[in-house]
């Protein structure tokens, strides 16, 4: 296993691009999750002040 | 006007968009999942060390789909910035924003793979060549669209100049492509070319293609999913938002 995270030496180089990979993908689908979920209240409140009042 | 005979226009309806693609979603998403942890097996456990660079060559297969993407995805962008333009059509000018957030993040991975990658095979992470410097233009024409995009208060206006900015840049992706033959300075040619076999052994080239319809998935269900999002912030005070948002109207 050792020898699988040093990659010959490089491991820095290697960990470090996959790493970060994962980390701006990871962040990406995180951002629009909570993106998403702000946008639900907003429009659910909004659907129910429209539904409220007489349109 | 005659019915046309094939409805294309039914699915740039924002309501048969935004239902057709919430449920498109999950199955590009499940594919991409399969095919990085397929990409990444092959690519770390059965492809074999390099006879020069050992292992530090597996930065590849992140750093060549992520480059593919950012080209790609600008080219796709400028497109459906042009159709949103040209004819008015609401999805595409949606779809346009949709997918420079992952454009510019797919760029970004591009230059960053390959600087750790350069590092321990050219000795230097930044050297001004030809294909680093129009790589990192493109990262700035991202940056410019979402910029301006954002700053124009009035959506169509803001749609209409960004489009303007992403077809002016589109004359850069060639450039980033052809760059190693023109320029010749210090990245290496295309090893892929849809003209010749690739001069590549098979399991890397395998684990290569892999993680490209990896990412080609991932953006697809990315881009999908910012898309909704943003039909649903430009149509808030429709009916057919309201339907689908639950609320009693």
């Amino acid at each position: 296993m050792m020898e699988f995270l040093a990659m010959g030496g490089h491991g820095l180089f290697v960990w470090g691009s996959y790493g970060v990979t994962l980390l701006v993908l990871l962040g990406e689908m995180i951002w629009l999750r909570r993106r998403r979920l702000a946008l639900r209240r907003q429009l659910a409140r909004l659907a129910r002040l429209q539904g409220d009042s007489p349109s | 006007m005659a019915q046309p005979r094939v409805q294309w226009f039914k699915f740039s309806s924002p309501p048969n968009f935004y239902d057709l693609s919430g449920r498109l979603i999950p199955w590009f998403g499940g594919l991409a999942v399969v095919l990085f942890i397929t990409g990444l097996y092959t690519g770390f456990v059965v492809a074999p060390p390099d006879y020069q660079q050992g292992d530090s060559y597996r930065i590849m297969f992140i750093h060549v789909p992520a480059a593919w993407m950012s080209m790609f995805l600008y080219v796709l962008m400028a497109v459906y910035a042009a159709i949103g333009l040209i004819w008015r059509v609401k999805t595409a000018e949606v779809m346009a924003k949709a997918i420079a957030p992952t454009g510019a993040l797919f760029t970004f991975l591009a230059l960053w793979s390959g600087a750790l990658w350069g590092k321990p095979t050219w000795g230097a992470y930044w050297v001004w060549d030809a294909r680093l410097t129009s790589e990192l233009i493109l990262l700035f024409l991202y940056l410019g669209y979402m910029a301006l995009h954002g700053a124009i208060e009035d959506r169509q206006r803001a749609a209409n100049a960004s489009a303007v900015l992403a077809l002016a840049g589109v004359v850069n992706v060639p450039i980033i492509y052809f760059s190693v033959k023109w320029w010749n300075t210090l990245h290496q040619g295309a090893s892929i070319t849809v003209t010749s076999s690739p001069t590549m052994e098979t399991v890397m080239l395998t684990a290569l293609l892999l993680m490209t319809f990896a990412c080609w998935m991932y953006s697809i269900a990315v881009v999908l999913w910012r898309a909704r999002l943003e039909l649903l912030e430009r149509e808030r005070r429709t009916k057919w938002v309201l339907e689908r948002m639950g609320g009693k109207a």
